[in-house]
């Protein structure tokens, strides 16, 4: 394994991240107070408690989720579509090192990228809502698990992607409506039957369930069919990374 | 001189037909300037793509240094640098930085005095905090050398090093090309400059519509192909060449008032001498006599068209 290599890229995206720390910070953690002050305090204080946790820290687990997806997709997407916009991809593609390495580098430091807002969420949370943490090794699994597998499938989006436009039409048309429909901010309990159902078909709902479970105990789905569900979709995205770089999809001619 | 690049009927076919590569093979000797030269689209590039990594061929092999470019790419690369045509730098990293990420890519341990070393070769130390946005176009090219060198390669490629960059520049480039055969490494250049090929290259290889059409040492080249035409303007058009001149091979031109002796330059004796004695014998009376060298280019556009 080319560790150095490895690093270089990590530690090359990370840099990235830290250059524009206003952006990729503050802007995250504003529009998540947002949604407390306007769900959680104005409309939370009339809605009745959900499965005995009340509606502002109900949406805690769903905020954060929604902002984990939405960054590790953008953040592996962007990083790894520059290089190839701006033609710095080559220097990757004639070094000596594997497409495993290479995926690793961005897709992990995409991931670490989006844990770190995910974690300052939950603790600028804090400060507007009481909240316990009932498993947290089973939170930070989910954190991760979910942060690694939407990395690979902005990676994959990244590639794919022949310019910005398509860059941000996946996770605007698709990722906003499965993550808003997947229970970030309500149970799909409260859903009517037909909605209950078609929500099952939705990823996100399992992620949204499990992570929730971990904070209150409490879930829409036992928590093991979210760990199956995640497997599931990590694999998948797994699967369409190995493809791209056995066939050079888009990236050797 | 061991090989160190070896390249086996290499072919690279694209999806609509279009050949870039047919059958090539070249051995590229240690320590040597090769100057791929051939016009645009004639798939130097593509061939330099495909030794690095960036192109996948059709069929053939290629090694370096012994080590198969695709079952042992990790050994083959590490001895390769490679420097592209276009300019590709991300604008917001540090020069100094951006050297150390090729290092790092390449599974180097960072070094700053390395990285530091290679910059001052390339009179970019005072560079090493700029952003490479802020660099003029020559300076952003010598970043590209900087990063191709940060792993202390064997082999450089440089694609096109001087296309679009002015005279001073280009001489730089090639006293910079001097100084690093002189440190050991071999180096592959394309280029669609004759004189570059002419002023720096110990073997030039021509290529066109991806075609290998000849590799050879640029002197035997320029000696074999490089005769020396005399022009003997006659004050008088003749029709017929005068006897006794039967030995020379002259060549009367369509109008008459002029007879070509071509000669060897790096020949004994040119026979100069005595074709003037005994074009003096003969009674010509000669109005002017004129000499004309073939360069690299007549050469070179000779063999393209003669295969075409």
């Amino acid at each position: 394994m080319n560790w150095t290599g490895i690093s270089a890229i990590w530690m090359f995206e990370m840099t990235r991240f830290f250059r524009s720390i206003a952006q990729s910070l503050i802007s995250p953690v504003l529009s998540t107070s947002l949604y407390f002050v306007v769900f959680g305090t104005a409309i939370g204080s009339r809605i009745q408690q959900i499965e005995e946790v009340s509606y502002g820290a109900f949406i805690v687990p769903g905020l954060i989720m929604l902002t984990v997806l939405q960054q590790s997709i953008q953040n592996a997407g962007f990083g790894i579509y520059f290089p190839k916009f701006i033609g710095t991809i080559y220097e990757v593609l004639t070094a000596p090192i594997s497409s495993l390495e290479i995926v690793i580098g961005y897709v992990g430091a995409a991931a670490a990228k989006a844990i770190m807002i995910g974690i300052i969420i939950l603790i600028t949370s804090f400060f507007f809502v009481d909240i316990q943490i009932a498993h947290p090794v089973f939170m930070v699994a989910f954190l991760v698990l979910t942060a690694v597998t939407f990395s690979l499938l902005g990676f994959v989006l990244g590639i794919w992607a022949q310019n910005f436009e398509q860059l941000n039409l996946v996770p605007l048309l698709v990722v906003t409506p499965l993550v808003f429909l997947g229970g970030s901010f309500y149970s799909v309990s409260m859903l009517p039957p037909f909605w209950q159902n078609v929500s099952f078909f939705n990823p996100v709902l399992y992620l949204v369930s499990g992570f929730r479970w971990s904070f209150f105990g409490t879930s829409d789905v036992p928590i093991v069919a979210s760990l199956i569900a995640v497997m599931i979709f990590a694999g998948i995205c797994l699967g369409i990374v190995w493809w791209i770089f056995k066939t050079g999809y888009r990236l050797k001619s | 001189m061991p090989t160190i690049v070896e390249i086996k009927d290499l072919k690279k076919s694209y999806d609509g037909g279009f050949e870039a590569l047919k059958s090539v093979s070249l051995d590229i000797e240690e320590g040597e300037i090769l100057a791929l030269l051939g016009p645009n689209g004639a798939g130097k590039t593509t061939l330099i793509s495909t030794i690095c990594g960036l192109v996948s061929p059709t069929s053939g092999t290629i090694t370096v240094g012994g080590h198969d470019v695709i079952q042992d790419y990790r050994a083959a690369r590490r001895m390769i640098g490679m420097v592209p045509q276009e300019i590709h730098l991300e604008p917001f990293t540090r020069v100094g930085d951006a050297v150390a990420f090729t290092r790092g890519l390449f599974g180097m341990r960072r070094d700053d005095a390395i990285v530091d070393g290679i910059l001052s070769d390339l009179s970019l130390l005072d560079k090493k905090d700029s952003r490479t946005f802020a660099l003029s176009g020559g300076m952003k090219r010598r970043v590209l050398i900087a990063k191709a060198l940060s792993h202390e390669p064997r082999v450089l490629f440089l694609d096109e090093p001087t296309a679009g960059v002015d005279v001073e520049l280009r001489r730089d480039m090639w006293a910079l090309v001097e100084k690093l055969r002189a440190s050991g490494v071999t180096i592959i250049l394309t280029t669609h400059y004759i004189e570059e090929a002419e002023a720096i290259a110990d073997r030039i290889g021509v290529i066109n519509n991806g075609e290998l059409l000849l590799v050879e040492d640029k002197a035997a080249l320029m000696a074999r192909l490089g005769k020396k035409e005399l022009k003997i303007h006659l004050r008088d058009p003749i029709t017929t060449i005068p006897s006794g001149l039967e030995a020379y091979d002259l060549i009367l031109t369509d109008d008459g008032d002029a007879l070509v002796y071509t000669y060897d330059t790096k020949g004994e004796r040119t026979g100069i001498t005595a074709l003037l004695s005994a074009l003096q014998s003969a009674g010509a009376q000669l109005a002017d006599i004129s000499t004309h060298q073939s360069s690299l280019e007549d050469i070179f556009v000779g063999i393209v068209k003669d295969k075409s």
